[in-house]
This record gives C-alpha cells, sequence and structure tokens, in this order.
C-alpha cells in the first residue's frame, strides 16, 4: 500500500510543479489532455484553423509510456498480450475520451482540479463514481471482454517505438508540408515555448518528470478507476488511497505554492475555472462515461497508458481509440457538450457501453 | 479443489472471480492459474484480507502462477 501512497504523492507534487513550469492551471497532467495535444499536433484535427491553443507533442505521456515500459523490462514484467476483443476497446477509448473531453480532464486532472479548488470537478467525481457503480453492477452480471493471449515480443514494442519517433518530433518540429503539421500552440499557450525555463529544458523536465510517473505507475498499479471500483467489490482501499494521497499532496501544493487567491489565482467555486465549464449534468454524465469505459476496459486512462508500455497491446488500442476519440470529439465540436451532438454522444456512449457488457457475458 | 483459471482475464476479473468462489465456498482450497504479477499481488492480497493462507505458489516454464489458497 505504501507504494500506491508514495505513487499518488509524487504525482500530486510533480503536477503542481509542471503547472509552474507552463502547464495550464489545474492541469499539471491529463492523460486525455495531452493525448489530444499530440494529436492535434500531428494534424488529426482542424489543422487548417490556425492559433489553436491545443497543439503539442507532450513529452509527459512518451515519458509515462517509455517510464512504465523500461521498468516493466526491468522487472521482467514486460509480456506482450493480445487479443481480448481489440475493436470493442477501440471503441470504448474513444468515448471514454469524448467523456474526458465533455468533463474537460482525465480522472487524473479531475483528482487535481478537485485539489485546486474547482468545484465543477467535484460533480465529476459524482459522476465518475456512478459510472464505475454501474460498471461494478455490470461485473456482475458476468460481464468480461474475453482472455487475452501471448503475443510476439515485437508486437508489445510497437507503441513504446512510436513514443521514440514522437520524441525527435518533439525537439525536431519537422514541417512536412507548408503550414501543416508539425503543429504548435500559439505564443504563451501550452508548449515547451510556454516554460519560463526555456523550450529544452521546458521539454527535459516534462519528459523526466513522465518517466518518474511510469515507473511509479508501473510498481504502484495505481488505477483511478480501479480506486474507486474495488472499494465496492472487495472492499479494498488500496489503489484508492492513492487518490486521496494525490489529492491531499496537490492540495497543500497548491496552498504552499500560494496558488489560491489573488486576481488570477484559484478558488474554491462553480464560476471561472481554468479550463473547465460549470454545465453540471455533462460534467457528471461526462466522468460517468469515463467512469463506466474504465470499469468496462479494466482501468482508467492512465492505467491503459502504463499497460500499454508494459506490453498489453489491447491497451494499445484503446490508447489509440482515445486519440481517435480526441479528433472526433474536436473535429465535430464535441468537447464540453457545448453543441446538442457532444450531448448525443455522450448518451451515445453509455448505451454503447451497457449494450456491449450485455451483450458480453458468461 | 476448486480451481480458477484466471490467465488472460481483465482487471478485476481474477478478484472477481475468486472472490465468488470464496463467497460460496466451505472449507475447500482454492487453486488460481495466473499470468501477470499484477493479478498475483491482487489475489494474494484479497486472500490474505479474507483469512485465506497460500500454501503453494509455483511458477511453470511459462511463466505462469499456480496459487493454492486455504481457508482458514
Amino acid at each position: 500500500m505504501i507504494w500506491v501512497i508514495v505513487a499518488g504523492a509524487i504525482v500530486g507534487v510533480l503536477a503542481v510543479i509542471l503547472t509552474k513550469l507552463g502547464n495550464p492551471a489545474n492541469m499539471g497532467f491529463c492523460m486525455a489532455c495531452f493525448e489530444r495535444d499530440i494529436v492535434g499536433a500531428l494534424g488529426f484535427f482542424n489543422w487548417e484553423k490556425p492559433a489553436i491553443a491545443i497543439r503539442y507533442i507532450r513529452p509527459e505521456i512518451i515519458g509515462i509510456m517509455l517510464g512504465g515500459f523500461l521498468t516493466a523490462l526491468a522487472y521482467k514484467e514486460f509480456k506482450p498480450r493480445s487479443g481480448s476483443a481489440p475493436a470493442t476497446r477501440f471503441i470504448l477509448g474513444i468515448f471514454m475520451m469524448i467523456g474526458a473531453l465533455v468533463f474537460l480532464g482525465c480522472p487524473t486532472r479531475m483528482v487535481i482540479r478537485m485539489g485546486g479548488g474547482d468545484l465543477n470537478a467535484w460533480v465529476g467525481l459524482l459522476g465518475f463514481i456512478a459510472g464505475i457503480g454501474g460498471g461494478v453492477l455490470l461485473l456482475r452480471q458476468g460481464f468480461n471482454l474475453g482472455r487475452t493471449t501471448k503475443a510476439r515480443f515485437s508486437d508489445g514494442l510497437v507503441l513504446p517505438g512510436i513514443m521514440v519517433l514522437l520524441l525527435l518530433l518533439v525537439f525536431l518540429v519537422p514541417q512536412f508540408i507548408a503550414g501543416g503539421p508539425i503543429l504548435t500552440s500559439p505564443a504563451g499557450h501550452v508548449g515547451a515555448g510556454n516554460s519560463p525555463v526555456g523550450p529544452v529544458l521546458g521539454i527535459i523536465i516534462s519528459l523526466a518528470a513522465g518517466l518518474l510517473v511510469g515507473y511509479l505507475g508501473q510498481r504502484s498499479r495505481l488505477c483511478f478507476a480501479g480506486g474507486v471500483r474495488d472499494v465496492m467489490i472487495v472492499n479494498s482501499w488500496h489503489l484508492g488511497i492513492g487518490l486521496v494521497a494525490m489529492f491531499a499532496v496537490v492540495l497543500v501544493g497548491n496552498a504552499v505554492m500560494g496558488n489560491f487567491g489573488g486576481e488570477n489565482g484559484l478558488a474554491w467555486s462553480f464560476a471561472n475555472q481554468p479550463v473547465a465549464h460549470t454545465a453540471h449534468a455533462w460534467n457528471f454524465l461526462g466522468m460517468a462515461l469515463v467512469g463506466l469505459c474504465a470499469v468496462l476496459l479494466g482501468g482508467c486512462p492512465f492505467r491503459q497508458v502504463i499497460l500499454a508500455g508494459n506490453g498489453n497491446t489491447d491497451s494499445v488500442i484503446t490508447v489509440l481509440g482515445m486519440m481517435a476519440g480526441a479528433a472526433v470529439a474536436h473535429n465535430f465540436g464535441l468537447v464540453k457538450a457545448a453543441t446538442i451532438y457532444g450531448q448525443i454522444a455522450v448518451v451515445l456512449g453509455l448505451v454503447f457501453c451497457i449494450v456491449i457488457a450485455l451483450k458480453n457475458r458468461n | 479443489m476448486i480451481e480458477i483459471d484466471a490467465r488472460g482475464l481483465s482487471c478485476p476479473l481474477p478478484v472477481v472471480r475468486v472472490k465468488n468462489a470464496m463467497d460460496g465456498n466451505s472449507g475447500d482450497e482454492i487453486k488460481v492459474l495466473i499470468d501477470t504479477e499484477e493479478t498475483r499481488e491482487n489475489v494474494t492480497r484479497m486472500a490474505e484480507n479474507r483469512g485465506y493462507a497460500i500454501v503453494d505458489e509455483t511458477v511453470d516454464e511459462d511463466e505462469e502462477i499456480i496459487l493454492v489458497l486455504k481457508p482458514a
């Protein structure tokens, strides 16, 4: 248990530090937003639109996956496996991302927002718990997506390999076609260029933080959905205590750094929160969709990144599904459920999860 | 002896299946086939929390783990 507490606490510390070093407020880490930033930088959505501040090949994601990968290799836990309903997992990944982008954050960022005074995130937490509760009910009905079997060693190297390639692109930022990818955010917005320590050091610190979090995630098995789910299933706080530790550290860290109060500081409120909205129903339902998808998939977005680095190619498919989901969410304007289409997408996702779960029982 | 094949199952299905076996168990040993270290940890932790002893733990040539759990 001590590992989970240490992991949660260090993720919390690094989240506060990375925000000081240029990441958006209450967004030290976010699997959904950061995967979306990568997809945005690669030009997979809205690439001809200028000045979108969500384009950055995130060293944090690269670090977390490679940290998990190297740790699994070192501890002889890198075991490529595949074959548990990959196509279904791809769609679940898409919906998990849509739910997260409707809320504006994965469960990791939800906890960070909670520790930064954002009351909307507490509404998200209620939805997350409700979605996980629904998933647990479906598990009790016998839901499962089938077994994995052993895969080839090289299959497990695919996504870690792509991460190494992306790391080269972070530093080189080639322009493949005129005005096209690799795209970057405008000056002053997310990205290494926004870091007060300069672009190169900013990238290196973000990458190092990611590697450390990847190591901790692999050793501790930290999982935001698992933390809530295991309390419901086996009355175990083993994983949940890591989330509590992370929340506490973010809260104290924000207070110590003087982030609360002042004109642009954090405050305990619903309104005017950084990268957030106050549509309570959609904050609730967006995170309910994330929680439900996470239970059906066997892990939250953070855990999927770690597992993808550990040779679980079903998690690779899930992460790729999430990246596709980011493009879907932004191309079709589903983010924040600001349009009727975003709202339809969330409801569709919930229905899809329930139908899939009821159709996959034994 | 009750036998549960938890190989290849996503989290938390191995724990759910072992728990279900424990809930209806009147004193038999439970043999669990496992293929990841994470599952071994999860099943071991739950077994200990529920008063089961790990009476045998073997790893075969395919690195698959066989746990035998015995109720107190």
